[in-house]
């Protein structure tokens, strides 16, 4: 039997680690939504029910049985793709997180492209005017858009194209299969939103990266050869600079499908991150557990694709096997 | 091609259309603060079930109107035996469930078989336990056997908790909701909206509106800017704070209104030392009641000194019985052995309301040596250590029952105050019918713990909605919880 190459080994390796992340997550998840005061039979049926009426609540809801019980059975069931009913709603979790993502995937993809189509041209820019009056002003927007809370921006952004002008809707959703346009248009607002922290970051991030990687020798080189300052910068740079965006980019994304939760509400979207919200403040453990876990999985897969993605980038990665 | 299914399509073609066409003067958006968990008004106690549902979709035997007074609903009459135990109720004939199911007495004994039964989680099911049978008698007749007279049956009939179901569709009315009513369930976009259409075959007079859309905007500065760019019509509930932009705008209509819910701070009465009659009458005196509504409430609160609504024909204007005095509140406590006053702790539901008076209440309290801690709590947390175990010193909440005095005849309620007169007095109040006789009973209660400053008496809750200038027939007070469509229409 031959040695495994060093790829199948970093793979090996990534998967493991990837379902040993899993597990961990999942027993934190359900043991800390355990120790959750509150009963969520007495939160569905408030202050006026009898304890008889609430007995029968828990009893439906299968919160009687013994906790390893519960937490053994909620591993079986997700491993198997049964995410369980949500308390609340009586639908299965699996539905109505996928209900959300139709909201949120394509905000943040959205949000995403915006904040790379923004950020990255940005950051070049400046690095290539470094210390010029250009590289300043960018870096002083650059700054306000970190500092700027996204909601506030999310607000501004409402105020101006929706109450005084009209444009868009200030809020709300309409589903894809009823009207894509208005779909659409009702995720730009949040997106641009979402978009301008997040692009000012990539472009800080860009131009100290181009910034570093143009002092290196082999920028030197390429100049030496004949190419102008931009073709050795284009050529040479940006590939080599594409090391930390990418290591943002994954980190961006991840938050960005999770952490949406306040642009949400400001726009009255019906996404995953006001579902999670909703679902804590009314007890509705099954359903919150079964998102958690949705989103740690999104999170750990982005991370495995990013890792991917440096071994594309950079070739020494490959042969390394770490 | 399955009914639900060419309705949505029908109702997605209508949409595409009036989106080009502007303000359709049939359709209505309506926002309010809060998702339903579930529209089955009959199996939880969200009042945000019964704003999208009640009368809208589901209808009870009787129904309340805006006054808080009960009138003919799926039943066109009834007659009430001499000795109030027996309530005969005629049906009305031809109606249907928007599933197209006939409605008969049938589904009236259904509806409080599955009210009653054994794994029923009805939240007000206490309320309805008077109920020893229902007969049916005929398909439009239908009779209730009590076992013991109870003068609020009637208007516990009307209630949201009430409603009639039928046996096809009851499991399913959490997702998708069958009923009666004139509006039908079209769809439930979960954290976005739901959509209720104007029911064809209704057997009732047709409303004036053909559409009604409920959208969720938990953000008090998001609804403003939705209410200004024109996205909701309306909202029955909107954040006091915020109603100065839109009062003296004449695109808006305010409207300021009563609720049922009396606003409290609640006593620990069985736990020392709020078991001494001297302490809690010392912290009636230290309560500045109007600076409180001035600051929780912005001045909408009405003020309360007993544990009544204060439009109802049975309220009794208690306030002036422990009037502000800091002094007299620290020579009470002295004289109870707190010289130096004692320090306990509030715990805080998440409500503006409670947070804001729990802070000002807590400075006022200090004037007198008592010093306050304050605990915020999320909601369930507060049912499951107030409520369910009564772990708390004081807390402040708003009891939106109706006509709940009775609880201060419950020993085991969560205040946990042992009367044995108000209890005697609250007995012969359910068992009496005559009106005069009911109105010096409830006013007898309201003095006793008025003065036995069993809680804090706070303020009776406002209903504030705000509404564009052009709809009419909106509720403007709350006698039950609920956004009643009947009689909202556009003018001009």
């Amino acid at each position: 039997m031959g040695v495994p190459c060093p790829m199948t080994l970093y793979l090996l390796r990534r998967f493991a680690g990837f379902v040993v992340t899993m597990f961990v997550a999942a027993l934190v998840i359900f043991f800390l939504l355990d120790l959750l005061p509150g009963d969520p039979a007495r939160f569905i049926l408030g202050i006026n029910a009898t304890p008889e009426a609430v007995a029968a609540l828990r009893a439906q809801m299968g919160l009687d049985a013994p906790v390893h019980q519960r937490f053994i059975q909620w591993v079986l069931d997700m491993v198997r793709g049964d995410f369980g009913l949500s308390h609340t709603q009586g639908l299965p979790v699996a539905q109505l997180i996928a209900e959300r993502m139709a909201v949120t995937l394509p905000l943040s993809i959205f949000a995403m492209i915006v904040s790379v189509a923004v950020g990255l041209p940005v950051g070049i820019l400046a690095a290539m005017r470094r210390g010029k009056a250009t590289d300043t002003a960018l870096m002083i927007l650059v700054q306000i858009g970190v500092a700027i809370p996204n909601f506030w921006f999310g607000m501004l952004l409402t105020l101006l194209f929706s109450v005084t002008l009209h444009w868009l809707p200030t809020g709300g959703f309409v589903p894809w299969h009823e009207d894509p346009v208005a779909a659409l248009r009702s995720l730009i607002l949040p997106g641009l939103a979402l978009a301008l922290p997040q692009a000012s970051i990539l472009a800080r991030v860009m131009r100290t990266a181009l910034v570093d990687v143009t002092e290196q020798d082999f920028i030197r080189t390429a100049r030496a050869k004949g190419l102008t300052k931009a073709e050795a910068v284009w050529r040479h740079g940006v590939r080599n600079a594409m090391l930390p965006i990418l290591t943002i980019l994954g980190l961006q994304f991840a938050y960005l499908i999770a952490g949406t939760i306040i642009v949400e509400n400001v726009f009255y979207l019906p996404g995953l991150g006001r579902l999670i919200f909703t679902a804590i403040s009314e007890r509705d453990l099954v359903l919150v557990g079964g998102a958690t876990i949705v989103l740690v999985l999104a999170t750990t897969v982005t991370m495995l694709i990013v890792d991917l993605c440096y071994a594309l980038v950079d070739p020494r990665l490959r042969g390394r096997g770490a | 091609m399955h009914p639900r299914k060419s309705l949505t399509l029908a109702l997605a073609g209508l949409m595409l259309a009036t989106a080009s066409a502007l303000a359709q003067p049939t359709e209505i958006r309506i926002g309010v603060a809060l998702e339903p968990p579930a529209l089955d008004p009959t199996a939880g106690a969200a009042e945000a079930i019964d704003v999208v549902v009640y009368q809208n979709i589901f209808e009870g035997l009787v129904r309340i109107d805006q006054t808080g007074a009960v009138q003919p609903g799926l039943a066109e009459s009834w007659t009430i035996s001499q000795d109030g135990l027996t309530y005969t109720f005629t049906l009305h004939e031809g109606v249907t469930f928007h599933d197209g199911t006939s409605f008969d007495a049938e589904d009236v004994k259904f509806t409080f078989d599955r009210l009653l039964a054994e794994g029923s989680v009805n939240a007000q099911k206490a309320l309805y336990e008077p109920i020893s049978d229902v007969t049916v008698v005929d398909p439009t007749t239908v009779e209730f056997t009590l076992s013991r007279p109870d003068g609020l049956f009637l208007f516990n009939l009307g209630r949201g908790d009430a409603v009639i179901v039928a046996p096809e569709s009851a499991d399913n009315n959490g997702a998708e909701p069958i009923g009666t009513g004139p509006f039908a369930f079209v769809q439930w976009d979960r954290g976005s909206r739901v959509v209720l259409e104007q029911f064809g075959p209704y057997w009732g007079d047709k409303p004036a509106l053909t559409k009604a859309t409920y959208l969720f905007i938990g953000d008090t500065a998001t609804m403003t800017n939705a209410l200004l760019a024109g996205d909701v019509d309306g909202t029955n509930n909107f954040a006091p704070e915020a109603l100065a932009v839109f009062e003296g705008n004449p695109q808006f209509k305010v409207l300021v209104g009563s609720t049922e819910g009396e606003t409290i701070l609640s006593t620990n009465n069985a736990k020392a030392p709020f078991d001494n009659l001297l302490v809690r009458q010392a912290m009636a005196h230290a309560l500045d009641r109007q600076e409180v509504i001035d600051g929780a409430t912005y001045g909408y609160g009405v003020p309360i000194g007993t544990h009544f609504a204060p439009h109802h024909p049975y309220y009794l204007d208690l306030t002036s019985t422990y009037p502000h005095d800091v002094e007299k509140a620290k020579a009470l406590l002295a004289e109870a052995g707190y010289p130096d006053g004692f320090s306990a702790t509030l715990k805080l539901p998440p409500v503006a309301y409670a947070r804001l008076s729990g802070q000002i209440i807590a400075s006022q309290f200090a004037e007198a040596g008592i010093e306050l801690e304050l605990i915020n709590m999320e909601w369930a947390q507060w049912l499951e250590d107030v409520f369910a175990n009564k772990d708390f010193d004081l807390t402040i909440i708003s009891h939106v029952e109706p006509f709940d005095i009775g609880i201060y005849a419950n020993p085991d309620y969560y205040f946990g105050y042992d009367n044995a007169e108000v209890q005697s007095l609250n007995d012969q109040l359910n068992a009496t019918t005559d009106e005069a006789e009911r109105l010096a009973l409830a006013q007898q209660i309201q003095t006793i713990i008025t003065q036995d400053a069993v809680n804090g008496y706070l303020f009776e809750l406002a209903q504030t909605g705000v509404w564009n200038g052009k709809l009419d027939g909106m509720w403007q007070n709350a006698p039950v919880e609920g956004v009643v469509l009947r009689d909202i229409h556009w003018v001009e």
